[in-house]
């Protein structure tokens, strides 16, 4: 039952704690005439890399762009689960949905705050409980104590991850000046300095060489295993989508044609047909040569 | 010499004027990458606040000065701030997103009412006040010329250091602080990461507005007149601060402000007072031209 003053954008209780972290609803986007996604519906749960592949222009990046409120989908629902209490997406501002719904993402190319040191860069993104703590800066100008332990807190966080990046000695950098492939782990970094319970990265993979793309891997297992969130993940490397996802969607053209297991999906035949095109003298499917002998009806 | 020291005593406080005002210039630029053309006319509604509330102050028998400065800058540090955020949120937010010039017309548009709002309220004529602080130190003597810093100055200069290096404090070290310079570099970035930058915006206008009304008290209690335009010229000048510093940068404001401050009283005793703005537009000209992004601006590197 909703009551009159209740936020609509969030409902409590009568959660099933198994529900899962993310569940997408004939999410349709349009832009004009261009449907950019048809009605697609797929979930994502805790402890999972979820990885949503496709061609070029298959709506990946827009469904990312819904998910964190650039976008406002022209119709579905998109429900997160945090600890029992559904966020609905879809009616939220973009900050709310980092500030509340704990949702992060990291951009194809990269937005990290050029101009700030790496260190700045990850406490920037724990603003929200400094903010709390400094009681909105006037506790922080006097250097109040509660606001000096919650800046350690925040330092000592950033510090972990600068661990697990291994960016330790070069903290005092400006985030502009680090090689491509930390740049991209940063990101990830700060994205996780959000605390968040679903973390969204388009393609992280992107212009690493063979060995970062390891260290890729490795730290995406480490934030699945370790921290038990969920990851979303949209990446044209087929190496680190087969290696670590345990849930893979494909899109083609704005619709979902797949959502299973990696192998299932790897061998499934309108995939692969939606990657490499249909070849001629391929064997169709049996259901579909039957449905296609009898549609022609034996005129052939 | 003595004439020398005593001009530039006048134009550093001059320029400390200029200086504050210039803040709010370059700290609005910086963040939404827009002049605000009615923040000349909020430093005018500080001077007007500063007058009006020391004049009640006077007259409910507040004799002890220090106590009734603080007060009066107080109050019109707050009240000033409603005013920077009421034109953030009716001449800015609701553009956001529309094309670049739509939020300039309507600042410009509030400027204009703004100042003919306090042109009805408390009428056209200039307003004096007796000078509140009095006295001052004598710091050299000549024959034919005494240089003397008057307790005013030096308050003046004083109240800009400790604002400065408060703000200054504020911007490189606060959450507060790198929350605005994160919605400086990448507006959409910093609200993913939970920012709210419509209210850091705001906070922004305030924090402008706030030093824009000291620098109107300071006016107000240096001069010892006012009227309704005042803050056309202050804020022209205290924008082209902003430019000849490197619109953007704190530090470049402060050191605008101050080279303004102090081109516009030499030019005045060396050579002729009638063309003093010509000078200071001048600058503005020739840095425009020579130094496009100003003494301490970053160039903007275009990516291809």
């Amino acid at each position: 039952m909703i009551g009159i003053f209740d936020d609509p954008r969030i409902a409590t209780g009568a959660v099933s704690k198994d529900a899962p972290l993310l569940q997408v609803e004939h999410l349709t986007m349009r832009f004009g005439g261009l449907l950019a996604i048809n009605d697609v519906s797929f979930s994502a749960a805790k402890r999972e890399i979820t990885a949503i592949i496709g061609p070029n222009g298959a709506g990946k990046t827009t469904v990312f762009n819904c998910l964190t409120g650039f976008y406002k989908p022209t119709t579905g629902r998109l429900t997160l689960n945090r600890e029992g209490t559904l966020f609905y997406l879809e009616r939220m501002e973009d900050f709310r949905i980092s500030q509340e719904a704990h949702v992060a993402r990291t951009f194809q190319n990269i937005r990290l705050f050029p101009a700030m040191s790496v260190l700045e860069n990850l406490v920037v993104a724990q603003h929200n409980a400094l903010m709390r703590a400094s009681a909105f800066t006037f506790a922080g100008l006097f250097g109040l104590k509660r606001y000096r332990t919650a800046e350690r807190d925040a330092v000592e966080r950033a510090r972990y991850w600068l661990e697990r990046i291994n960016l330790v000695d070069r903290a005092d950098w400006n985030a502009g000046n680090l090689p491509y492939g930390d740049q991209r782990r940063l990101e990830i970094a700060r994205a996780m300095c959000t605390d968040p319970v679903l973390l969204c990265l388009d393609e992280p993979a992107a212009g690493l060489n063979p060995r970062e793309s390891l260290e890729l891997n490795e730290l995406l297992r480490f934030i699945r295993d370790e921290h038990g969130i969920g990851v979303l993940l949209i990446e044209h490397d087929m190496s680190v989508v087969m290696e670590i996802s345990d849930h893979v969607i494909v899109l083609d053209y704005g619709r979902k044609i797949a959502d299973g297991a990696p192998e299932a999906v790897r061998s499934d035949p309108t995939v692969i047909k939606a990657y490499l095109g249909e070849e001629e003298d391929e064997e169709l499917p049996p259901e579909i040569a039957a449905d296609l002998e009898k549609k022609t009806g034996g005129e052939a | 010499m003595e004439y020398f020291v005593q001009q530039l005593i006048n134009g550093v406080t001059l320029g400390s004027i200029y200086g504050l005002i210039a803040i709010g210039y370059t700290m609005v630029y910086g963040i939404i990458g827009m002049i605000n053309f009615a923040h000349g006319d909020v430093f005018m509604i500080g001077a007007f606040i500063a007058l009006i509330s020391l004049l009640i102050l006077g007259s409910l028998g507040l004799t002890f000065i220090p106590l009734a400065l603080l007060i009066v800058l107080i109050v019109s540090m707050l009240m000033a701030s409603v005013y920077g955020w009421t034109v953030e949120r009716v001449a800015y937010r609701p553009l956001r997103g529309s094309f670049r010039l739509a939020p300039l017309i309507s600042a410009i548009g509030m400027s204009i009412f703004l100042q003919n709002y306090v042109q009805i309220a408390q009428g056209a004529r200039v307003k004096p006040i007796q000078p509140v602080v009095n006295g001052g130190i004598v710091v050299m003597e000549s024959p034919s010329f005494i240089v003397t810093l008057s307790y005013m100055q030096i308050l003046i200069v004083l109240t800009t250091l400790v604002l400065m290096a408060g703000f200054s404090y504020l911007i490189a070290r606060t959450a507060l602080g790198r929350q605005q310079r994160a919605c400086e570099q990448d507006r959409r970035m910093a609200s993913l990461l939970g920012i709210n930058v419509d209210r850091t915006i705001s906070l922004t206008f305030v924090m402008g507005a706030a030093l824009a009304a000291v620098a109107g008290m300071m006016f107000v209690l240096y001069y010892g007149v006012i009227d309704f335009f005042i803050g056309f010229l202050a804020g022209v000048k205290a924008f082209t601060a902003a430019v000849l510093g490197g619109i953007g940068s704190m530090p470049g404001a402060m050191l605008g402000g101050l080279l303004i401050g102090l081109i516009e009283t030499f030019w005045s005793a060396y050579f002729s007072i009638e063309y003093k703005d010509v000078a200071a537009f001048s600058i503005l000209v020739l840095v425009l031209i020579f130094l496009p992004t100003g003494l301490l601006g970053k160039p903007e590197i275009e990516k291809v």
